[in-house]
């Protein structure tokens, strides 16, 4: 909402330093985004006096005047304007001031003579188009007096943010209240210039049912719904033309762009009482009616921005005896615009659902001052005062006779609610006991009416019409903190009662996750959670993009953009995880399923170069990968066990039923130095984590043999390892794998393995003897099931 | 230079003296030149003017001065010896120790996430307990339980991502505790305006903030209740440099009886001191959630000028930080909480935003680039 700082000023009757009411507007619940200063052009413009005009020698319309700009030195300005005398007072720009347009001036000859300077128009001020002469001034002011000190038209056009609660504060006079409550001071509305009274001399419209007629246009509601209340008024004569200046003024302080006498006086209720209206030409209505009903479907009209709208049969539409000629509350048709020619003017002042209106522009995308308004509702109980506030805005501007007295359709009359305020609740929610009569000071603030009734406890509050956001007790709440101050509340950090809930163990568990794939040296990365479509992926309804349209249902292919990004950036080391959600299509008309998962990516170097291996650091490659997809498993997801599936693995939880992961080798478009990329995808168990048991560190010596095997093509390493398990009897407490030899010769496919085996007996020291024996009944096993034999070219691993 | 007395050159060689085990060898030299040295050195020159001094002074400044010079003497031979070895120890071909020694990599959480844990750590300290939600839910949870009037201008405060769920068969919406749902209140809103609109789906929606799980705390446990909800949430925003369709939020809800505007106020400046620095200034400005009531907005003072304006606080000294407000006691009503009883205050804010404005990130799509460089840069580390 634009807000001119010189309105407001009207209104209080006082200045406002700008700094002061930014400051004060924020700590109302009002922040202002941006200020522009208006005319602060003029800075540099002075009052001057004419002291003596004659003749130019060379020109004919020209004159050389003398000119007492109160520096004391006379200045002789050559000057077109024919009404400039000697003795009046005009804006004088002196050499060295920037006009408006940007013209810098110049001490410069003109036909011959020298002109220091520059009297000006309204038109050269930008403060009108009048360019027929100078701009007198009616002023007590000595010469050398500053401009604006003159004319007060310098003003700051403030974007204030208001909330979509405050509809209020959508017009001068909302603002004003709120600021006059804080300065504790009164606040009256601005006298119209040339109007003895400000909307009082017009009569209170006549309160009407359903339909009704004025000034010979018949008027209904036939959508009370839709329409709850409609109040009209009826000029005839009135004379088109461009407003008054201060008319014109008040529009342009706050960008609305003046249009003529009649459109401009609508205009400028609205931005002052926040109640849009709108005029109609009469010679251009049928019937003459004026009738507020639901639209047909496919009714058609073409709005004041030229724009032919189709209708919808949830819309409201404003008709006359044959169609339509307005989207009520949105914008009005061009037909019954009024223009030039116009001679009688019928004045809508309504209140239509916020809801409807909201719908209907919604349907229509067409959001208008009117629209931005009425969806956030007006004070349905002052449209009249709105009424006549522009009536007698219009006969002052515009002339005409008022027809009849307005009327006033509203079906079913109502009265704003009344709440009833407890003090000892204000206590509860705000920490603070605040006296009665404080909090009926605040509410009267606000424009309510309060009547107390200590008997009850409580304080019988009638809201103003203009407040629909006060509904309940806790509204009064808020508004009792917010004139009271914020600020004015103290801030105790009180002992809380201990709570019992635990964490969410999934947060644990995720904790725990990321803190372990940092310490492999792998960063956290973010990647959107929107891509294109794969399979049971979740389809947006309105994507912001086409190649963002589906949720992701994995992790890893954001992750692989992001390590393509980071090729593209020169990047070759690349080790990034992911936290994060996907989502899998459930039942129609459920929320899809949400799983959280853990992705890793790795390519590049190994470790970091270093000198001793001679700036050659080895590639990470599929065993580095299966090391920390082994790593990853144990943080998100302990227990379940990894298979060998294609040319990767996959990790299966519950007995091997689901898959939980895998982790493989990856193709991504990289530049030809790129590395080989891998990835691994893991879903995180959210439930608790166990604590390992405790176990007795061993008080005996191990023994340890390596055994070197030859396998068959078949035999899988895995395979081999069972068997020796199987076989190695309890005394075996761990094996490994410690070597691999492929260049045996022999049949195709055999290749040596060697492992590590691990014994050790509970509280007696092993037998070389019994170790040989469990050694051979395992090499014995691993001949009869597997086809193992131990590689003979080398001696037992003793 | 004139006016120094030789007691204040004494005093000020002494430390000196101290730091000659760990000068390198031209270091080295240099002191000597400097304190020892035949035309200049200031101990030199010291005992050099000794005569010039009353008796009494000399005796006691000359004792000194000469005891300082045999220290120093013996301090710089001792020095030299041991870097003569060490040089001679290199030379052999030993070990050159200046080499650089080997790394490996280090990684580390995103720097979103570290100021998350920060945040998170704070109010774990006060007793707030983290807790978590879905990202896709209904309108019931993301806006009708959170006392979003239907069809109002407050709901274009969320710009929504909706997701194409397919029709549900049958079912009319979700049935919380016997009371209307976002879908019922339409449903009636529908019955009374003449029939206008057709009944709504249950929308399913990526959750536009993390106040939906102010709604399922509620429903699934009784006050005393203290939660933080840290999670990501969703916009229909492009992005810009301070814009991301997808960004972190945390959320707290503090539930009990007896807890007031007074308690929301303590515990965000507790906050505010902890996260920023104890001469962090707060103040509250009035402001408008459907769900909390009073609602307000709570600034710092501006963590780059402290507070006498600058450009990153547009010249108001403040900055924008969170919105907060006592929980409204419809919301509290809807979730079978006796808003009599019990009261609480309800907090969200950006720990992306936070982030920003802590490491100075220009432009928020950093923040999703996973650039190594930025990561590592982020951690405090070079790679």
């Amino acid at each position: 909402m634009n807000v001119s700082r010189r309105w407001l000023e009207d209104f209080l009757r006082r200045p406002v330093p700008l700094d002061e009411l930014v400051e004060r507007l924020a700590l109302l619940g009002a922040p202002v985004d941006a200020v522009e200063p208006l005319h602060a052009g003029l800075a540099e413009l002075r009052v001057a006096v004419v002291e003596e005009v004659r003749a130019h020698p060379n020109a004919d319309r020209l004159s050389i005047c003398r000119v007492d700009d109160g520096s004391g030195t006379p200045r002789h300005v050559v000057c077109g304007a024919p009404n400039v005398a000697a003795g009046g007072k005009y804006p004088f720009a002196p050499v060295g001031a920037t006009l408006p347009g940007g013209l810098v001036l110049e001490k410069r000859k003109i036909r011959g003579e020298v002109s220091e300077g520059m009297l000006c128009s309204a038109r050269e001020l930008g403060l009108g188009e009048d360019h027929e002469g100078i701009l007198a001034l009616a002023t007590e002011a000595p010469a050398g007096t500053p401009l604006l000190e003159v004319l007060t038209i310098d003003d700051d056009r403030l974007e204030v943010d208001v909330s979509p609660n405050r509809p209020d504060l959508l017009g001068h006079k909302g603002l004003a209240r709120e600021l006059a409550a804080g300065y504790r001071v009164p606040f009256r509305l601005p006298v119209i210039p040339d109007v003895a009274t400000s909307g009082s001399g017009v009569a209170t419209p006549e309160r009407l049912g359903e339909s009704g007629s004025v000034g010979g246009v018949r008027v209904a509601i036939e959508d009370a719904w839709g329409c709850p209340r409609f109040l009209a008024a009826v000029i005839r004569g009135v004379t088109i033309g461009s407003s008054p200046t201060w008319l014109r003024r008040r529009l342009e302080a706050v960008g609305v762009r003046p249009i003529n006498n009649v459109v401009d006086a609508t205009n400028y209720v609205m931005l002052e009482l926040n109640q849009p209206m709108h005029a109609y030409d009469i010679a251009r209505l049928r019937g003459p009616a004026v009738v507020a009903r639901a639209a047909r479907l496919g009714e058609t009209l073409t709005t004041l921005d030229g724009v032919e709208r189709t209708l919808t049969g949830e819309m409201l539409a404003i008709a006359d005896a044959e169609g339509v000629i307005g989207v009520a509350g949105v914008m009005g048709g061009e037909t019954t615009e009024v223009g030039p020619e116009t001679v009688d003017v019928f004045l809508e002042c309504a209140f239509f659902d916020p809801p409807s209106i909201r719908r209907t522009r919604r349907t229509l995308g067409l959001v208008t001052e009117a629209s931005y308004r009425f969806e956030r509702g007006v004070d349905r109980w002052g449209g009249a005062d709105a009424l006549r506030r522009a009536v007698t805005i219009i006969l002052a501007t515009a002339g005409g006779r008022l027809e009849d007295g307005p009327i006033d359709l509203w079906p079913r009359p109502s009265s704003p609610p009344r709440i009833f305020l407890r003090p000892s609740r204000v206590a509860q929610v705000l920490g603070v006991d605040l006296d009665w009569r404080s909090l009926e000071t605040y509410l009267v603030a606000i424009g309510a009416t309060v009547v107390s009734k200590p008997e009850d406890g409580r304080i019988a509050v009638d809201v103003p019409g203009w407040r629909p956001d006060l509904v309940e007790e806790i509204d009064l709440v808020e508004e009792i903190a917010r004139l009271h101050g914020y600020d004015a509340f103290p801030s105790e950090l009180r002992p809380y009662r201990p709570g019992s809930l635990p964490d969410a163990p999934s947060e644990i568990a995720e904790t725990h996750v990321r803190d372990g794939l940092s310490s492999q040296g792998l960063f956290e990365a973010q990647t959107l959670p929107m891509g294109p479509p794969s399979p049971g992926a979740v389809p947006l309804k309105n994507p912001l993009s086409a190649e963002e349209a589906h949720l992701r249902t994995a992790l890893l292919p954001g992750l692989l953009r992001r390590v393509e990004a980071n090729w593209a950036a020169g990047t070759r080391d690349v080790r990034l995880f992911e936290i994060g959600t996907v989502f899998l299509l459930a039942e129609a008309g459920a929320p899809p399923l949400e799983e959280r998962r853990v992705a890793g990516v790795i390519t590049g170097a190994r470790d970091p170069a270093h000198w001793t291996a001679s700036a050659k650091v080895q590639d990470v490659d599929r065993w580095d990968l299966r090391g920390l997809f082994d790593a990853a498993i144990a943080l998100a997801i302990p227990g379940a066990a990894v298979q060998v599936e294609e040319s990767g693995w996959v990790a299966r939880a519950e007995e091997g039923s689901r898959t939980v992961g895998w982790a493989r080798s990856l193709t991504a478009d990289g530049p030809p130095w790129a590395a080989p990329l891998f990835g691994f995808e893991l879903v995180i168990d959210p439930s608790a984590r166990g604590v390992p048991a405790f176990q007795p560190l061993p008080a005996t010596p191990a023994a340890e043999r390596d055994l070197a095997l030859v396998l068959p093509a078949e035999v899988t390493a895995l395979a081999v390892a069972g068997a020796i398990r199987e076989a190695g009897g309890e005394t075996l407490e761990a094996l490994e794998v410690v070597d691999e030899y492929r260049g045996l010769g022999g049949p195709d496919g055999r290749r040596s393995v060697a492992f590590r085996l691990r014994f050790r007996a509970e509280g007696r020291t092993l037998r070389d003897a019994e170790v040989e024996a469990s050694v051979q009944r395992v090499l014995r096993s691993l001949q009869s099931r597997l086809g193992v034999e131990r590689r003979s070219a080398e001696g037992a691993g003793t | 230079m004139s006016e120094t007395s030789p007691q204040d050159i004494l005093d000020a060689l002494a430390p000196r003296l101290a730091r000659i085990p760990a000068l390198d060898a031209d270091a080295l030299e240099a002191e000597h030149v400097a304190v020892l040295g035949r035309k200049h050195g200031q101990l030199t020159g010291l005992l050099k003017a000794l005569s010039s001094l009353p008796p009494a002074e000399r005796r006691t400044v000359g004792a000194a001065a000469n005891a300082l010079r045999g220290a120093f003497e013996a301090a710089i031979a001792e020095r030299r010896s041991t870097l003569a070895r060490s040089e001679a120890q290199a030379r052999a071909g030993e070990v050159d120790l200046t080499m650089p020694g080997r790394r490996r990599w280090v990684g580390a959480s995103h720097p979103v996430t570290r100021v998350v844990d920060e945040i998170v750590g704070i109010f774990h300290r006060l007793g707030f307990v983290r807790a978590v939600g879905p990202e896709a839910e209904t309108d019931w949870y993301n806006f009708g339980a959170l006392n979003f009037p239907a069809d109002h201008p407050a709901m274009d405060m969320h710009d929504t991502l909706y997701l194409d769920v397919g029709e549900r068969r049958g079912q009319r919406g979700e049935r919380r505790r016997g009371r209307a749902s976002f879908v019922e209140e339409d449903a009636e809103r529908r019955r009374t305006s003449n029939d206008r609109r057709r009944a709504p789906q249950s929308a399913v929606l990526l959750r536009t903030h993390t106040s939906p799980v102010q709604i399922r705390t509620l429903l699934a446990h009784r006050p005393p209740i203290r939660v933080i909800i840290p999670g990501t949430v969703y916009r229909k925003d492009p992005f810009d440099p301070s814009h991301a369709p997808v960004f972190s939020q945390i959320e707290l809800l503090a539930v009990d009886q007896g807890i007031s505007f007074v308690d929301l106020k303590g515990t965000l400046l507790h906050f505010a001191h902890e996260l920023f620095s104890e001469r962090t200034r707060v103040r509250f400005r009035p402001s408008y959630f459907p769900f909390t009531e009073p609602s307000a907005e709570m600034d710092v003072s501006c963590l780059l000028c402290g507070g006498v304006g600058c450009s990153a606080c547009k010249g108001t000294g403040w900055m924008e930080i969170l919105g907060c407000g006592m929980v409204h006691p419809s919301v509290l009503r809807e979730c079978g909480v006796d808003p009599e009883t019990y009261t609480g205050f309800a907090v969200g804010m950006g720990p992306h935003r936070i982030a920003m404005l802590r490491y100075g990130i220009p432009d928020i799509r950093l923040l999703f680039d996973g650039d190594m460089r930025f990561l590592a840069h982020c951690a405090g580390g070079g790679r």
